[in-house]
């Protein structure tokens, strides 16, 4: 270990030459700004919507009352930003052009042009979403989702005529970028690791790149189809997704071929159930190697985790049809989804198994096991993950979802598992990644302060959700007050409810505060990191990892990930020769 | 059933609403057992990691990992097995055969943004609808076509009125968008599809009045796509039937 100070921060900043082709790990840091923009707007909505929930009448400052359609604006654009460019862009394409090289002992992509093109093209897309709301009509308000004939009759509501056709353009877009990224990514772990990464001994992180990668190229390219079929409807005269007959508004309308809103549901979950694994599997990957860095522990089962993570991926292509069980399909389709989607809950929970099982008896107490801001977020995100994921086999009994279906509880079910769970994995990557990428380590006080006061006000915002879930109400309705009738009264009940998850929203969003800070004052300090803080074992801490020049060290692997020795007293770096192991500073 | 105290535990903590379905104590039955076996996994969980943070343990044998893996693998798979099971039961009995030949028939039909309810009248048969005859300010909001003689005795309603203790066939219907049509108090949801004839059919039990609400996005008055469903006691449904029964000049 000859450098003293880690190579981060200077070195790759000066390598970025341009725009057109920039340096991956330039490109990673652009991803990632982009999604903190989304992120942020994403928030805004969704405290904006929380607000009109539980104040109707409050009018927003220099704007006036939340209309119905701007409460479905707002839904529709917290979807597709938070769905699309956080979760899909940050975890995958940020951190993954940031750190993947580096951890397979690559000095680059396998193709930095496409990389660029791909990030560029989610900029475009970007731009035209964030446009879509100062149109005529306004933005779509059908929903990330975007069923037709909502989606593909502009009659049928405000924001359904330009809006929708920018809300197509930008997820066109986005399709397309991604494919680009995805063929970069998965060309890249096949063909540039360096000697001695094998197939089993690739990080589990960089299993999860690989098979989301892999994922997004099918789902992505039939939602491409998709969105291009409904465009045809729109504006072409065909009938893909329209019946013969529809009357929108007094308005009667013959679409020429009788085709059916269903094959939309088809195509579009055929994509929207493995987008959300390929939100959540690189943060799984992420989790399992970090726990076992700071329980000073090999993976548990980790060849079985490998197989468990490609399981997953491959059964998650054949779930979608659990988003329908009550959209019109043969029953006999509900209880063929059924098995598949409680198939998939046995690799998740083989998955939980070997976390658990990682960190068991690791001994906090006796010291062993450190208990780091990067290992609270992994536990954080076990902790989300078993919780949002113990609902997915109720929603996945057909009979169950005929009464839960588009309620509140399937909200805190996703939230849980894949926004919450999601977003704490990329607080992790932060935490855990930043000496790597700033030459600096952030405030370890004020990063617990950040993990404890955002668990706790997570699960005070999202555990209520179940119940108003149970109690019948339903997702996407603009208020819950002044409706006459039964309907009402059971809407209304809710309200005391309502109050307390919006208070906790507001509280969820101060307590990201801390890390703002935390980041703002560490990036304001010297470079001090030492090469290896954590003691980390993959290719990423090897001293020259991070270099970029061509006449360096080639890098070669030596050993699987994780090798901690039975005692947890001396661990094996990746990148060391077999013969002496290292001892931890 | 569960005693009194069970109960009170089980409406305060999960608040389901009442339940009016001849279907629904076995639903509720199979939703509370989830309920419950998702919330001790979830503390099992949770103490399991807490315990293996604080405890200490240097080594764990081979022929061990694989029992600590496998085991509780293992466990929770015959776990969803018995609860993919149980659920499958309940869905055949709710789907896989239609409903009794007696069954009440009622057309429901959703547009943007309320509810429709058609009873076929005395024919028994529901009378043809044109879509160019659509006009809910004129009191003909399905376009019944009043050339067709079945239409004359077609009864239709924003509010749904039924029997307790017979079945009825939902013959669901959508005019313009996806709807969702969704009885809480029923344990009954279904998306009513444009284009297609969706039918389902349930046993109202409890005589009372539930909501009704559409639990599919359908544009900016979704929120306020609600009805209400009337269970009466059979003689009084007859009576507001007959009272119901629509004027046709020399039908009555």
């Amino acid at each position: 270990m000859s450098e003293p100070q880690n190579p981060g921060g200077a070195s790759f900043r000066a390598s970025a030459k341009g725009w057109g082709m920039a340096h991956h790990r330039t490109l990673g840091l652009a991803y990632l700004g982009l999604s903190t923009a989304a992120l942020l707007a994403g928030v805004t909505l969704s405290l904006l919507m929380r607000l009109h929930l539980t104040w109707p009448d409050w009018p927003l400052p220099l704007h006036g009352p939340i209309l119905p359609e701007e409460y479905l604006g707002a839904v529709t654009l917290h979807g597709t930003l938070m769905l699309f460019f956080v979760l899909t862009v940050a975890p995958l394409w940020g951190f993954g052009s940031l750190i993947l090289p580096a951890q397979i002992g690559s000095r680059r992509m396998a193709f930095p042009t496409l990389n660029a093109a791909a990030f560029w093209t989610l900029v475009a897309s970007l731009l035209i979403l964030c446009a879509s709301p100062f149109v005529a009509g306004g933005t779509a308000i059908s929903g990330w989702t975007a069923y037709p004939p909502l989606s593909a009759v502009a009659a049928t509501g405000p924001g359904q005529a330009l809006g929708m056709d920018l809300w197509l353009a930008s997820i066109g877009l986005f399709s397309l970028a991604t494919c680009m990224a995805a063929v970069n990514m998965v060309t890249t772990i096949v063909c540039l690791r360096c000697d001695g990464m094998a197939w089993h001994r690739l990080p589990l992180t960089v299993w999860g790149w690989f098979t989301a990668a892999l994922l997004s190229l099918p789902s992505f390219a039939v939602l491409l189809a998709a969105l291009v079929l409904l465009f045809c409807d729109r504006h072409l005269g065909t009938g893909f997704f329209l019946p013969a007959t529809l009357v929108v508004n007094g308005i009667v309308t013959h679409s020429p071929a009788d085709g059916s809103p269903l094959l939309w549901l088809h195509l579009f979950w055929f994509f929207g159930h493995p987008e959300v694994y390929i939100a959540i599997l690189p943060g799984m990957g992420l989790v399992s190697m970090v726990l076992a860095n700071f329980a000073r522990r090999r993976v548990f089962a980790y060849r079985l985790m490998i197989a468990v993570m490609v399981l997953i991926g491959g059964i998650g292509i054949l779930v979608w049809g659990h988003h329908m069980f009550v959209a019109g399909l043969s029953p006999f389709a509900g209880s063929a989804f059924a098995i598949s989607t409680m198939a998939i809950a046995i690799p998740a929970s083989a998955e939980v198994l070997s976390w658990i099982a990682t960190v068991c008896g690791s001994g906090v107490i006796a010291g062993k096991a450190r208990l780091t801001t990067p290992m609270l977020f992994a536990l954080g995100f076990v902790s989300l993950f078993i919780t949002g994921g113990l609902t997915g086999p109720i929603l996945a009994q057909p009979i169950l979802d005929q009464y839960l279906h588009n309620t509140f509880f399937v909200v805190a079910h996703f939230h849980l598992i894949m926004a919450m769970a999601g977003v704490f994995g990329l607080y992790l990557a932060t935490y855990y990644w930043f000496p790597l990428i700033a030459g600096r380590m952030l405030n370890e006080r004020l990063g617990k302060i950040h993990f404890w006061l955002t668990i706790f006000f997570a699960y005070s915002t999202f555990l209520p959700m179940h119940i108003t879930g149970l109690a019948g109400e339903p997702r996407h309705y603009a208020q819950f007050t002044g409706i006459a009738g039964p309907a009402g009264e059971l809407l209304a009940a809710t309200m005391p409810l309502q109050r307390h998850i919006t208070l906790s929203a507001i509280f969820l969003a101060l307590a990201q505060v801390p890390f703002m800070i935390n980041l703002w004052r560490t990036l304001r300090s010297p470079a001090t990191s030492a090469p290896n803080p954590w003691d980390a074992t993959t290719m990423e801490w090897a001293p020259n990892a991070f270099s970029d020049e061509p006449s360096g060290p080639e890098l070669n692997t030596h050993a699987g990930p994780c090798e901690y020795s039975l005692d947890g007293e001396t661990f094996h770096p990746q990148w060391q020769p077999v013969t002496q192991p290292n001892q931890p500073e | 059933m569960p005693s009194p105290l069970a109960a009170a535990i089980t409406t305060i903590l999960w608040q389901l609403p009442m339940n009016a379905a001849a279907h629904g104590p076995a639903f509720d039955r199979h939703l509370l057992l989830n309920l419950w076996i998702a919330l001790a996994l979830l503390a099992l969980a949770h103490i399991l990691v807490l315990i293996g943070l604080i405890k200490r343990r240097t080594h764990t044998p081979p022929r061990r990992q694989a029992l600590i893996e496998f085991v509780p693998l293992a466990a929770l798979a015959l776990l969803f097995a018995f609860l993919a099971t149980r659920a499958e039961a309940l869905w055949q009995a709710a789907r896989y055969t239609g409903p009794d030949r007696a069954a009440l028939q009622v057309e429901v039909t959703g547009m943007q943004f309320a509810w429709y309810f058609r009873y076929p009248g005395a024919d028994a048969t529901f009378g043809a609808t044109k879509p160019e005859l659509v006009a809910p300010g004129e009191g003909n909001p399905l376009g019944l076509d009043p050339t067709d003689p079945h239409s004359a005795d077609d009864l239709v309603g924003s509010q749904l009125v039924l029997p307790a203790g017979r079945e009825v066939d939902l013959r669901l219907h959508a005019q313009d968008v996806i709807h969702g049509f969704s009885v809480p108090a029923m344990r009954l949801k279904q998306n009513a599809v444009p284009g297609q004839d969706i039918h389902i059919h349930f046993t109202p039990t409890v005589p009372g009045e539930y909501a009704i609400l559409c639990t599919q996005l359908c544009g900016l008055g979704h929120y306020r796509m609600t009805a209400t469903l009337r269970v009466l006691p059979e003689v009084d449904f007859e009576a507001w039937l007959t009272q119901h029964a629509p004027h046709t000049g020399d039908a009555q």
